[in-house]
């Protein structure tokens, strides 16, 4: 950590934290060089909203069904899956996104770049949904039985149970889930390094190029930097950055988690 | 009595009792079930599409050649034979630094710290690290390994790198292995004058190796598809040689896969999905054999 704050103080030397975060223009190699570094976090950004709305309600939905409605065989079929979902590696879902969703997407909507933000954010959303779903699943089942017997004593049907009893008990470990999963998509990096592209771009628009934080790291890392120079030192302010989001968003998803451990010990 | 009061005084589930009681569902009820378990196959859909596509691809390239030769400018003549060896030595290495470390680790704050305020924060500190993204251990190598260290490109700066991203992952999993040895063991241990690090070694560790063990060989796994950090210090040279030493430079399968699929040319395209099923098997063989392995142990484990 300290190596990260060490060379992230070295680029803060050159370039002044308003430059940093108050200019728009992000272009570290060029001439005259650019450091403004909100289109990188503009990428960002919409890997995490894209992948979201793919993810949040899917892996929710998932884990409703696997917890409360699935037969005991159909869970036995339904995790694994999951868990094999959840263990393919990410460069393979890049490759996924590159030479299949892309593609798919060309066919939908032709004005679509070959680079584009949609197809990677759909994907990082197919990799994050295991994770939701396995973590609002324990959350579920976290919930005592009672609880749901005292329900339907009521004359509740499932569907009722499920979303105005379980549902508000776990709501804590769910919320937890989804800044776990926010967290992981703001890290990912092959998924994007490989279908979203390499232009840093302040866009509305998911289908053109852009270029994330983490794609960033991974191109200047790729071209043969030179040790202190100011493209390296880039390297490790854009790392912090990235560590501080991550960071603090895990760190909210424990507090979470923690405070509903408590609720039913 | 009742119906209802004889359906309790089975065995009945109380649950499906009480669901039975309450009617037939109406169709909104129906709709949302038919819902939820939709979205949730669509899973196992996601899966067989992925799987069918990429094995449909790689078919036509995957050969014993193709296991044996070197990565070329030409699409038919290359293979992955470094890569596959890069990622054996990486591995191995990677399994040194990490396991004594990881187990080390767990040993000494589940059996010997006290709950003193540092090691809560020592303890928040591990599970906060778990969550980093890998490419930031990558920028870390980078600093660390690569520069300070002067370890250069070299296996060994990728095991370290590797070492640092899945330690965290080894410690929880090592930790929570010992948390569910029995008091009892302990005990028993002790009542018979067995000192603390006899009984760790003697009892406890073995009483909780399965979970152990199954942990590692899930972080190696993990480690295995793992292709950012390795990007960031460097890994990515086009490398058609197997290293002899840790201080050889290296490639691995999944940067090969990374190196293929960014190719324009579509005949790589083909030969990225061909290196993705062999690391797909290996993959799952490593899962197969975590499996096996806790079996094995699970016969063994004190009652």
């Amino acid at each position: 950590m300290l190596i990260l704050l060490w060379e992230s103080a070295l680029f803060f030397r050159q370039v002044s934290l308003k430059e940093f975060l108050g200019t728009t223009r992000w272009a570290p190699t060029f001439q005259p060089p650019g450091f403004g570094v909100w289109p990188l976090v503009c990428g960002t950004l919409w890997i995490v909203i894209g992948s979201a709305l793919v993810a949040l309600p899917a892996g929710l939905v998932t884990a409703i069904y696997l917890s409360e409605y699935a037969h005991r065989r159909t869970r036995a079929v339904l995790k694994p899956v999951l868990e094999v979902l959840a263990g393919i590696p990410t460069v393979v879902y890049g490759y996924f996104a590159l030479t299949f969703i892309t593609p798919g997407l060309q066919k939908l909507f032709p004005q679509t770049e070959a680079y584009n933000a949609a197809s990677a954010a759909i994907t990082v959303g197919i990799m994050i949904l295991p994770m939701v779903a396995s973590i609002c699943d324990d959350a579920f089942q976290a919930v005592p039985v009672a609880l749901r017997q005292g329900a339907y004593a009521l004359g509740a049907h499932r569907r009722q149970v499920v979303l105005r009893v379980v549902l508000p008990a776990a709501l804590s470990g769910v919320m937890a889930s989804y800044v776990l999963a926010l967290s992981r998509a703001v890290g990912e990096t092959m998924i994007v390094t490989l279908a979203a592209g390499a232009r840093p771009n302040l866009t509305l628009n998911p289908l053109e190029t852009i270029q994330t934080m983490t794609a960033f790291i991974v191109q200047v890392s790729l071209g043969d930097t030179p040790a202190g120079s100011i493209a390296y030192h880039t390297l490790y302010a854009v790392g912090l950055l990235l560590f501080l989001i991550t960071f603090s968003l895990n760190f909210v998803a424990q507090r979470i988690l923690r405070r509903y451990r408590e609720k039913y010990q | 009595m009742s119906e209802d009061s004889r359906r309790f005084a089975t065995k009945q589930d109380p649950t499906k009792a009480l669901l039975r009681r309450n009617g037939r569902a109406p169709w909104l009820e129906l709709v949302f079930h038919g819902l939820c378990a939709a979205v949730a196959w669509s899973a196992l859909v996601v899966l067989a599409v992925l799987l069918f596509y990429v094995t449909k691809r790689g078919w036509s390239v995957l050969s014993w050649q193709f296991l044996t030769h070197a990565p070329s400018r030409f699409a038919h003549k290359a293979g992955v034979y470094p890569a596959l060896m890069g990622s054996l030595w990486l591995i191995g290495l990677t399994i040194l630094i990490s396991v004594p470390l990881g187990v080390g680790a767990a040993i000494y704050l589940e059996e010997f710290a006290r709950p003193t305020r540092w090691n809560r924060f020592l303890e928040l500190n591990i599970a906060n690290l778990a969550g980093v993204p890998s490419i930031i251990y990558g920028v870390l190598g980078l600093g660390v390994f690569v520069r300070w260290l002067q370890l250069g490109r070299s296996v060994l700066a990728g095991a370290l790198t590797m070492s640092l991203l899945i330690l965290p992952v080894v410690i929880i999993a090592a930790r929570e292995a010992i948390r569910a040895v029995p008091d009892s063991i302990r005990q028993g241990a002790y009542a018979l004058g067995a000192t603390r690090w006899q009984t760790v070694r003697d009892h406890v560790l073995p009483a909780a190796m399965p979970g152990i063990l199954t942990g590692l060989i899930l972080s190696v796994a993990r480690a295995l598809g793992e292709t950012a950090p390795l990007v960031t210090i460097g890994a990515l040279t086009y490398v058609v040689f197997v290293p002899h030493s840790p201080l050889d430079p290296f490639t691995v399968l999944p940067i090969q896969i990374y190196n293929w699929a960014s190719d324009y040319r579509r005949e790589f395209h083909d030969l990225a999905a061909g290196a993705i099923v062999v690391l797909l098997a290996v993959l799952l063989s490593i899962n197969a054999v975590a499996v096996v392995i806790r079996h094995r142990f699970e016969k063994y484990r004190p009652r």
